[in-house]
């Protein structure tokens, strides 16, 4: 292996949505997120791979850039890079501008404007197989001439796709041979570049044009946009049912296999009542969690969302973000921490900031334990109007109400802003495209993998930790209570619920929000934990949802589903909107107003249903 | 507030304003198509305007208004070059069009 001190610094860079990552993934072999939108990369991302030649060439991908004359926090990165003046980093050896051959009339503008910095550059024309598709011919020859440096075609999702990229990299690359004047009119040589190198038979795709008749039309646009919507929250519910029995069985069978042969005892305690308990009560969320990811990630690919930003910007910008918080925001369903980074796309600063606030509010994955926990509980499972289930539809409305107190407080914080200067959206749609099969199993792969390490790591540890609170110190001589009681965690639980006795809730659950906050899942775990100590012995890892359901009023069960639509409890997300707004006064505020929120709807709720019920 | 009211007035009366020019961007109906004149700049140093100059709205560039969003018909989809984006009218009305290019 070569030493860095010769290693080649290699940038991609280009314009949004071209397929830089898609090809820095085939160099590299790595996995970053690709998808079909403008804004996916919004970090610079290193990797390595070594040339033919044996050379190691330092790989650097960058967020897409429409011009290095900078627009919003992303792009701001791409200009840093390329100028040499990004912190702690030199100026990349070689550049390679990546363009979308499809998209040529808007794309050689930046490769004309990267071309004035003078360094050595190669040209990737990429997405050569969708650019045939179409008929669209050209002369990569000619291209090379006019431009005065290397064009090399690449389709980066195809294997070996990025051959010819590697090939001309491992060979001495020189600056541009032709380099315009400052002032130069970069358009205006892009059109004498098309008209002597590239035949185009139409401006777009038959397929996009055909589908947006659809997909954009002012009714049938929004009635496909709700469908889509619900269909996603009823297959989480029904389609992942039989799976969570299956795991469910499971994980019970796998514990009490475990104990049958051990004694009574601290440890076999800890290993019912903490592992298996815990464990089990996340583990079977994993079907659930799968099935959303799969959706989010078919409709990324599909290059669907940008249409749906589309339909909502107008009532977007009434409640005071912006069509391009859609993406952020519908990320922020599978967790709002990659929602909140996903905001760097956005131009708007206030916009942007709007956008990080109310993520958290969107209802992430780590929130469908504790409700599906409850509402299969609480919520009897009938069939409503001959199609849908009730549990789902329930389910559907907790989502809905996430979504529309983000609405209302986006509304406040724009009610309250003295800035009243225009608002930008700027958005590109991109070309439709099917989902691989194959980058979708990879992709769920992935978060699966993610989720599991998190059961594993976080959980795991809570857990224990929580078993531990629960059971030392033990009931002194002749006590009666259950033994968690006199424990450490039936102490704090009990302080904690003089502050939520008014919202319902019992210190059980008030000893479970406390892990919950490192994520919000492990609050399953650990009410697991609580009531398998606090139980009879022979509640070896007794499901929790029977026995909460027998144990809790109604009204306690609505208070915490509420709860959980608002509260901030995940430091996670806490921790990433101080690092993305640079600034803890927006960490209080987001949650001091989710913990607010939180406290008076769950108040709310708690004692309207318990007036409704006696 | 004014690009609104310019395309009611517009929308309401299609057959007396038949030999109407458009004038901006924001004043085309789906379908149509023109040819850019120049982006204005709102205030010095508009970056808004700047970018639209960036992705292609100089003079002479063939634009088509392709789509608009379902709500008081607001985004507007407009094709420019071989890309779609979608604007607020109050983007699109900074591109002013040539007067021969229109088509109803
Ligand atoms: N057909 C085809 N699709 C491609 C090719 N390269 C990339 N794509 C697709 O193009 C889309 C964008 O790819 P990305 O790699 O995320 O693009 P990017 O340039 O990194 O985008 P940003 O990070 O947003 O700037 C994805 O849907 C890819 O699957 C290609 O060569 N052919
Ligand atoms: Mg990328």
């Amino acid at each position: 292996m070569s030493t860095a001190e010769n290693a080649l610094r290699v940038a991609l860079l280009g314009n949004p949505n071209c397929g830089k990552t898609a090809l820095f993934n085939q160099l590299t072999g790595s996995r970053q997120k690709v998808a079909n939108y403008a804004g996916v990369t919004v970090e610079r991302k290193q990797g390595r791979y070594t040339a033919p030649s044996g050379r190691t060439v330092e790989l650097l991908d960058l967020p897409g850039a429409y011009s290095l004359d900078a627009a919003s926090p992303d792009e701001a990165i791409t200009r840093d890079v390329c100028l040499g003046i990004a912190a702690g980093e030199s100026r990349p050896d070689l550049l390679v501008c990546v363009a979308d051959a499809t998209n040529l009339r808007l794309h050689l503008r930046f490769v004309l404007e990267v071309r004035r910095l003078g360094q050595p550059m190669v040209l990737a024309l990429n997405m050569m197989d969708a650019a045939r598709r179409r008929g669209i011919e050209i002369d990569i020859a000619a291209l090379e001439r006019e431009l005065g440096l290397p064009v090399v075609e690449t389709v980066a999702v195809k294997h070996a796709g990025a051959q010819a990229l590697v090939q001309r990299l491992d060979r001495v690359v020189a600056a541009p041979t032709k380099r315009d004047a400052a002032d130069a009119d970069l358009h205006a040589e892009v059109r004498q570049l098309l008209a002597a190198a590239v035949r185009m038979p139409a401006r777009t795709a038959a397929f996009d044009d055909v589908i947006d008749k659809v997909a954009l039309h002012p009714v049938w646009g929004l009635v496909l946009l709700a469908v889509l919507m619900f269909l996603i929250f009823q297959s989480v519910f029904s389609w992942a049912e039989p799976l969570m029995d299956g795991i469910e069985g499971g994980i019970k069978a796998l514990g009490d296999w475990a104990v049958a042969s051990m004694a009574e005892g601290p440890l076999r305690s800890l290993l019912t009542d903490g592992l298996f308990a815990g464990l089990g009560g996340v583990l079977v969320f994993l079907p659930q969690i799968l099935i959303l990811f799969l959706f989010i990630l078919a409709l990324e690919e599909s290059g669907y969302l940008p249409r749906a930003a589309f339909l909502l910007d107008r009532l977007m910008f009434k409640a005071g973000l912006s069509g391009r918080s859609f993406i952020p925001l519908l990320s922020s369903f599978a967790c709002a921490i990659p929602g909140i980074m996903a905001t760097r796309s956005i131009q708007d600063p206030r916009d942007r900031l709007t956008t990080i606030m109310v993520a958290p509010l969107m209802t992430c994955s780590a929130r469908l334990p504790v409700y599906t926990l409850l509402i299969a509980a609480f919520i009897p499972q009938r069939t409503v109007a001959g199609l849908f289930n009730l549990q789902g539809i329930v389910l559907f409305a907790l989502y809905i109400a996430g979504i529309a107190s983000a609405l209302l407080v986006a509304y406040v914080m724009k009610r309250f802003s003295r800035d009243r200067s225009e608002h930008a959206l700027l958005m590109e749609l991109p070309s439709y495209r099917w989902p691989h099969p194959r980058d979708l199993a990879i992709g769920l792969w992935e978060r699966g993998w993610i989720f599991i390490k998190r059961v594993g790591g976080i959980i795991l540890a809570l857990t224990i930790l929580l078993w531990f609170l629960s059971t030392f110190p033990g009931p002194p001589e002749g006590a009666t209570g259950p033994a968690i009681d006199y424990s450490l965690a039936g102490r704090i639980g009990r302080w904690l619920e003089v502050v939520f006795a008014p919202i319902g809730f019992n210190w059980q659950i008030c000893i479970a929000l406390i892990p919950g906050l490192a994520a919000r899942e492990v609050a399953v775990a650990a009410l697991g934990t609580v009531y398998a100590l606090s139980g009879s012995d022979d509640a070896i890892a007794a499901e929790l949802g029977p026995m909460i359901a027998t144990q809790w009023p109604l009204a306690t069960a609505l208070s915490l589903l509420v709860w959980y639509i608002f509260a901030p409890q995940c430091l996670s997300t806490l921790a990433v909107i101080r690092r993305e707004t640079n600034s803890w006064r927006n960490v209080w505020i987001a949650a001091g107003y989710l913990f607010g929120l939180a406290y008076v709807a769950s108040f709310i709720t708690f004692q309207v249903t318990r007036m409704l019920s006696t | 507030m004014r690009s609104r009211l310019a395309n009611c007035g517009y929308n309401r009366e299609p057959f007396l304003f038949s030999a109407y020019l458009p004038v901006r961007l924001s004043e085309l109906l789906p379908g149509n198509t023109a040819v850019v004149h120049t982006v204005e700049d709102v205030g010095s140093a508009d970056p808004i305007a700047r970018r639209l100059r960036d992705l292609g709205f100089v003079a002479g560039e063939p634009v088509k208004l392709v789509a608009f969003g379902p709500v008081g018909n607001d985004p507007l989809l407009v094709q420019i070059g071989f890309t779609r984006f979608a604007l607020r009218r109050s983007e699109a009305a900074r591109v002013q069009l040539q007067a021969a290019g229109a088509s109803a």
